[in-house]
């Protein structure tokens, strides 16, 4: 067990896995230059059969990492920044979700394909989704959406070895946070199985991806104000542990979500609809929902980064739903 | 002529049969409504479906397009499953959940028969892709039309599997038209063949009437590909009878005498002249084609009398594991 960052973890859970099972192999644009650095060492591990840099040509080899998928093989697509999976949305979208169920279950497309979420640093509107809320709108693909080192590995780890296509979604503001992470090779966290990152009593703070952090940041300063705030991590959307996040919110009577996407059909949006229609009852107020307002990202960073959740506004959130306390100890 | 050519002959004529006796079977029972949804029929390029399978081996790979029927029957798939598919039955080889553009029977070697224009040509790279690094020998077959080599997914295919050597080939059937639109107006090249040179891929044209030619044509791609040598584009020049889609209630294009044509160039006539030339009894071809007809009449009763899928089954195969069923299906 030694600390190590969200990167690394990445490169482990790869590494590991590549070792364990020689069906697995990666492929992306400038895998063997590496330049997240979640590819060291590798082309010398495993040969550059196995670790494949690609044409910039994201509908070919994603297209490509099904049709390996299908004969057998179990791919790891790095597909960069999350921006590049739009090239790729016929693949993604008409094959990997689709080809298990058109064919009545002939087809199996153990499949991973990584992006990163790559916003918040002035790269501009074409550079900065958060786009994993649009794929959840098409049954047929995992969706994960870690928001630390340990989960990332646990949980990449365990989208190696399932026999569905999974998106991993990769939240650079999370890139250089470090955890202990495990050295057990069947270290796993299976997907659809939520974290309870903090426990409180007021507020269910539902946060997702590098909404965690900024979320945990809230409750420290929230619990100044005397209001303990549960901060519930989903970590995969796709499955979606409904059942912990409800039980969260019966507990405390109020919801926040924070998501990093843009609001309108938003994970967040998604989650608020769940909350709103099975545990309505136990609310106290209504959900509210923090995330990027609906607009583009623009270059300043004079402009871009009060678009974005912050600990503020998910504390301005909790006000507005529990009203001010006293903090305990004034 | 030997007999095992002899029997290969047969089996071509065999193939070719099964796929012009169900298509005009379908279309008649589409016509009367007892296939939902829209039919695309592949009766006309039964010599380049036929003849490219011929030349692949039963666990080589096939990937195909939403014209699906001939595809799988030509490399050899039963008809029931196939014909219950396209009535909506629990029987059919998609479990009634793909229908007319997805006739694919994995057991074949088929990879599925994809109805986005164009979309398959990755797939069968990745494939290809598996095979190369399974070391296993196996080759994969892509079919697709003039109409897809418009489209990006093909020249992202073709360039990955020109630049990593894949043992893949692409088949275009050529039949002349984008549903509608003749490819004199939307291929910019005489010939789609054309087209590999950008990929530095060897191509061939054949004539797609002819399955003999169609066969050896494949053939020379997929001794290449197997060992080695990477990918070829093989242009099949062929045409299909029918409209777009079948039964529409009108003409999308008047082709005027263009097809009656074509019809004097049909590849089963042209084969049955060939074989009966080169000695075969005609007798033995009417046999052939009566055993055709009484299979997939037999194919149509199984399709008429197997059951409908039921309603849970539209939760399954989304994942492995069968999805939840929401309350309003279950009360």
């Amino acid at each position: 067990m030694a600390k190590a960052t969200f990167l690394e973890a990445i490169r482990q859970a790869q590494y590991e896995e590549m070792s364990r099972d020689e069906r697995v192999f990666i492929m992306g644009e400038d895998i063997i230059c590496n330049v997240f650095g979640t590819t060291t060492g590798f082309v010398d591990a495993f040969g550059t059969e196995r670790v494949r840099d690609t044409p910039i040509s994201e509908n070919g080899f994603i297209g490509a990492a099904g049709g390996a998928a299908m004969v057998g093989m179990r791919p790891i697509v790095d597909a960069t920044i999350s921006s590049f999976l739009y090239p790729a949305m016929d693949q993604i979208m008409s094959i990997i979700a689709k080809s298990r169920y058109i064919y009545g279950g002939q087809a199996r497309l153990p499949l991973v394909i990584r992006s990163c979420l790559f916003y918040g640093n002035s790269n501009a509107a074409q550079h900065s989704d958060r786009n994993y809320s649009m794929f959840m709108n098409v049954p047929g693909l995992k969706i994960m959406v870690p928001s630390n080192a340990y989960d990332m590995k646990g949980m990449l780890k365990a989208a190696v070895r399932d026999d569905d296509p999974v998106l991993c979604f990769e939240d650079s503001t999370c890139w250089m946070s470090k955890a202990d992470l495990p050295d057990d090779p069947d270290f796993l966290i299976p997907l659809g199985k939520g974290d309870i990152k903090r426990e409180g009593n007021d507020v269910s703070i539902i946060a997702i991806g590098g909404a965690v952090p900024l979320a945990l940041k809230a409750a420290n300063d929230l619990a100044r104000d005397g209001i303990s705030a549960e901060v519930v991590d989903p970590r995969s959307l796709v499955p979606l542990d409904k059942e912990l996040i409800l039980r969260s919110v019966r507990k405390t009577g109020r919801a926040i979500t924070v998501d990093p996407a843009h609001q309108t059909c938003s994970a967040g949006s998604e989650i608020a609809a769940l909350i709103a229609e099975r545990a309505f009852d136990a609310l106290r107020g209504p959900v509210l929902r923090v995330a990027t307002a609906d607009t583009h990202l623009p270059f300043s960073p004079a402009i871009e980064k009060a678009l974005y959740p912050s600990p503020e506004r998910i504390v301005a959130a909790a006000r507005q739903l529990v009203g001010i306390r006293q903090p305990e100890n004034a | 002529m030997t007999d095992g050519q002899n029997d290969r002959s047969l089996e071509k004529y065999r193939r070719m049969q099964r796929i012009r006796q169900f298509e005009d079977l379908a279309e008649a029972i589409h016509a009367q409504g007892e296939i939902p949804g829209s039919l695309h029929t592949y009766a006309g390029q039964e010599a380049s479906g036929v003849g490219a399978c011929m030349a692949l081996n039963d666990t080589d790979y096939m990937v195909g397009t939403h014209r699906s029927h001939g595809h799988p029957i030509a490399k050899g798939a039963k008809l029931r499953p196939l014909m219950a598919e396209l009535l909506g039955k629990a029987t059919g080889i998609c479990k009634g959940k793909g229908g007319s553009m997805h006739l694919s029977d994995f057991s074949v070697g088929s990879l599925g028969e994809t109805s986005i224009v164009g979309s398959g040509v990755p797939v069968a790279a990745g494939a290809a892709l598996g095979s190369k690094l399974q070391g296993n020998g196996r080759v994969a077959l892509c079919f697709f039309g003039d109409g897809a080599t418009n489209e990006g997914a093909f020249h992202e295919g073709m360039n990955l599997a020109a630049v990593w050597a894949l043992p893949a080939i692409f088949v275009c059937e050529n039949n002349g038209y984008a549903v509608s639109t003749p490819a004199s107006a939307t291929v910019p090249v005489k010939d789609v063949a054309e087209r590999a040179r950008a990929y530095g891929m060897p191509s061939i044209i054949v004539d797609g009437q002819d399955v003999d030619a169609v066969e050896a044509a494949v053939a020379e791609a997929v001794g290449r590909a197997r060992t080695g040598g990477g990918p070829t584009l093989v242009e099949t020049k062929t045409y299909r009878y029918a409209d777009h889609a079948v039964n529409m209630g009108r003409i999308l294009l008047d082709r005027g005498g263009e097809v009656d044509e074509w019809r004097k160039r049909d590849p089963l006539t042209l084969y049955r002249a060939k074989l009966i030339a080169g000695g075969t009894a005609a007798a033995l071809l009417d046999a052939i084609e009566r055993e055709v007809a009484d299979e997939v009449a037999d194919a149509l009763q199984f399709a008429r009398d197997s059951a409908w899928p039921e309603q849970a089954e539209a939760f399954d195969d989304v994942f492995v594991d069968r999805l939840p069923i929401p309350d309003f299906i279950t009360a």
